[in-house]
């Protein structure tokens, strides 16, 4: 017993002096087995998986700065397999069993809450969307429940459900998505990896990757060289720059997404809402903060901050949907790295290069898939190839044209 | 963000239409398969600076060419997209 209400009392009395570092801060060591390049949430799932499942323990985790400082830290925290592709249907819904049982997994309280995933229709053409959506995804074996109006209404009180422009009516509801608590995935995975013997290594960037003869053979880091013949590459917003380091060009682009808290309120909304007619999503964490967020800011961005006029259209949707939080003032605002794939749908699996092995291309849609995508991802490694549930996600998938395009937005990063 | 136009000077970002990099040459119709790939797909995505094209829909309605650092957002230049110049 690690942590114990004992513990607790006994720190209490005496300065809580007691905690000790969760992980080590091992050296790197010359080679591993395998180098994952990436410390955000789908590394460090990886790093776990690839122990648990495969039991390739000899990992190392390559994060240029500290755990939990990336897009893991920087999301809204909402799970939701409400996918319409059957590509994305059964892989998010993978994503969201895996965070069913996760906390036991790893044994640390990620707080995970399936509070709800509504998303409003606000016409008659958008509810038979939701409509088809929702059957998609119950052909799936995925749970979806249209509402309509007065369901909604008794569900979350405070809606401007007679908007004289967009009224609200009725929603698409997934009961078993909701949020969880983000820093605690990275925590949490760090540890139950570190666990297993996996080393992560922090502020150890990557700054050169070797290849010979088509194939890795290690990475060149600000912490010295280190050999490995399997590595796999989660670095998210930054996935263009690695992969350049190899020689690739990915069907990338980086854009900045902003994300927000208000001041925290008595309990106000007790699960996720999202506005048809507008790109925005709200819950309430636990804190009483609202947090919610909207579209990309739209243009290739590498920094961690956007600009005004999202935040102004954000602010807009966040008050057309209710009106009563127009009172409230926000906290904080950031921005995270998107990366920003060529039809909305994630990346994972081989490369042209031999023992190099991609996972990018994430969207805005990243934080939910994290455990789901390190699964995956550690059986590609540990195997050479695909699993059924990632196979649709390849590289080459843009040139042979079997994309993913939830959206049918075309090849418009910005756009997805 | 505030993009200086050539025609209407320094405007908010709002004003503007993002399209992506500029100097993606359109291959010929009958290009190899690989050559409409990489004209379609594939990016250098630099974190630094950035060639991009902007149309300015709110205001003069030109396509301008603007030289930015991705990193901190600041522009350094801004052409006509017309303008052989910026084109290269």
């Amino acid at each position: 017993m690690r942590y114990s209400a004992l513990a607790l009392i006994r720190g209490a009395l005496t300065g809580q002096r007691h905690w000790t570092p969760a992980w080590r801060d091992p050296e790197p060591k010359p080679a591993y087995d395998t180098l994952i390049v990436g410390g955000g949430g789908h590394g460090l799932a990886t790093a776990y998986y690839l122990a648990k499942e495969h039991g390739i323990t000899n990992v190392a985790v390559l994060e240029k700065s500290h755990i939990g400082s990336g897009n893991v830290g920087r999301n809204t925290t909402i799970i939701r397999s409400n996918y319409l592709l059957p590509a994305n249907t059964h892989f998010y819904e993978k994503s969201l069993q895996l965070w069913e049982g996760l906390e036991q997994d790893i044994n640390f309280n990620a707080m995970v809450s399936q509070r709800g995933v509504l998303n409003l229709y606000h016409s008659d053409a958008q509810r038979d969307a939701y409509a088809r959506r929702g059957n998609a995804m119950r052909l799936a074996g995925v749970d979806a429940e249209l509402l309509d109006a007065a369901a909604v209404r008794a569900m979350v009180p405070g809606l401007d459900m007679e908007n004289a422009r967009f009224p609200v009516k009725g929603g698409l509801l997934q009961r078993r998505g909701g949020t969880v608590r983000h820093d605690a995935v990275a925590w949490g995975y760090a540890r139950a990896a570190d666990r297993r013997g996996v080393d992560i290594l922090q502020n150890c960037e990557v700054t050169g990757i070797d290849v010979v003869q088509g194939r890795v053979v290690g990475v060149q880091t600000t912490r010295g060289p280190i050999r490995a013949r399997r590595i796999g590459l989660a670095a998210a917003g930054n996935s263009s720059r690695v992969a350049a380091m190899a020689g690739l060009r990915l069907p990338i682009e980086s854009h900045v997404l902003q994300a927000f808290v208000s001041e925290g309120i008595k309990p106000a909304l007790d699960t996720v809402v999202t506005f048809g007619a507008g790109h925005f999503y709200i819950s309430q964490s636990d804190k009483g903060g609202l947090v919610f967020g909207g579209d990309i800011d739209g243009y290739n961005s590498y920094a961690q901050r956007g600009n005004l006029p999202v935040v102004e259209e954000v602010m807009e949707c966040a008050v057309a949907l209710f009106p009563a939080f127009s009172r409230l003032r926000y906290l904080r605002q950031w921005g995270g790295i998107m990366d920003m794939s060529m039809d909305g749908s994630p990346i994972i699996g081989t490369t042209p290069i031999e023992g190099l092995f991609l996972n990018c291309g994430w969207c805005y849609g990243g934080f939910k898939a994290t455990p789901a995508s390190g699964w995956c991802f550690a059986h590609t490694i540990a195997t050479g190839a695909p699993h059924p549930l990632n196979a649709a996600f390849t590289l080459d998938r843009f040139r042979t044209g079997a994309v993913l395009d939830e959206k049918g937005a075309g090849a418009t990063p910005n756009l997805h | 963000m505030r993009i200086p136009c050539p025609c209407c000077g320094a405007r908010g970002n709002e004003e503007f239409t993002y399209l992506g990099p500029a100097g993606l040459t359109r291959p010929a119709p009958d290009a190899s398969e690989d050559a409409w790939h990489a004209y379609m797909h594939e990016r250098e995505n630099p974190a630094g600076m950035h060639r991009e094209l902007w149309w300015h829909g709110q205001g003069c309605r030109a396509w301008i060419v603007v030289t930015r650092d991705v990193r901190t957002h600041r522009i350094e230049h801004a052409a006509l997209a017309r303008d052989p110049e910026a084109a290269r």
